[in-house]
């Protein structure tokens, strides 16, 4: 799906609620993935320039899991430590998107290169 | 353009939240209050977020900007209806609205701003005798 506008966070936001309800995942596991998601897609659209998410179904024996990755061509993230600690934000916001986004999900990973940009690849498991 | 309805209930503007807000259409809501607090002098606002599914930063920011601008313009800001799961993931995010009052529901929250509204009437006006010297 592509992230442009922040008209398109509203349609992350529904297709994930959409897929982690089809998964069975519960209300509070539902509101913590699209509620990630839309901080990692807003992330995306201020400091990535846009780019784009991958819904993906996964499965690890007998257990089921949502997987989204955001994939930007932005400047990239220089430092990911400092983006990851909580208040620290190199815009407006609040500085609670990246390390917001990773406790509200199992699995969490960043690839980031200067000039090139950005994949963060989180998984929540049923 | 979108625009999400102002109601005002005496010295009360009422505002329910009922879409998926986009961050534009957030931003929107925050200029349009300041601007009803001062064309109707309204005394408080509550903001009735129980159709929100979610509550992510941007928009707990945008709930901080309200509050924080109703203050200085002598109004204040009651937030009600949040959502248990809205509730659990906000502590997870880590955010934990501050300067924002919240109540369980309408009409908690609108006893909470009467409350307080009549309170800060209450106060005796300071006379100008007492500036002086």
């Amino acid at each position: 799906m592509p992230i442009r506008s922040s008209q398109d966070l509203v349609l992350v936001r529904q297709a994930v609620r959409t897929w982690s309800a089809e998964l069975k995942f519960s209300l509070v596991e539902q509101t913590k993935m699209v509620t990630a998601a839309s901080e990692l897609a807003r992330n995306t659209l201020d400091y990535g320039n846009g780019g784009e998410v991958t819904l993906q179904v996964v499965q690890e024996g007998l257990r089921k899991g949502l997987r989204l990755s955001f994939e930007d061509r932005g400047p990239g993230i220089p430092d990911i430590e400092l983006a990851l600690r909580d208040g620290y934000t190199s815009g407006g916001g609040m500085g609670l998107g990246l390390g917001g986004a990773r406790r509200l999900v199992n699995e969490f990973d960043i690839v980031s290169k200067v000039g090139e940009g950005t994949r963060v690849t989180v998984t929540r498991w049923k | 353009m979108e625009r999400i309805p102002i109601l005002r209930m005496g010295k009360v503007l009422l505002v329910t939240i009922q879409v998926d807000m986009h961050d534009q259409l957030a931003v929107t809501l925050q200029d349009d209050l300041t601007a009803r607090i001062v064309d109707s002098g309204a005394r408080g606002v509550l903001i009735d977020i129980s159709s929100l599914e979610v509550v992510d930063s941007f928009i707990g920011r945008i709930l901080g900007n309200i509050a924080t601008m109703s203050r200085v313009l002598d109004a204040q800001t009651v937030v009600v209806g949040m959502q248990p799961a809205v509730a659990i993931t906000l502590v997870e995010l880590g955010m934990s609205l501050p300067g924002i009052r919240t109540a369980l529901n309408v009409e908690k929250g609108m006893a909470l701003l009467q409350a307080s509204i009549e309170a800060d009437d209450a106060v005796p006006e300071v006379p100008d005798a007492s500036l002086e010297d």
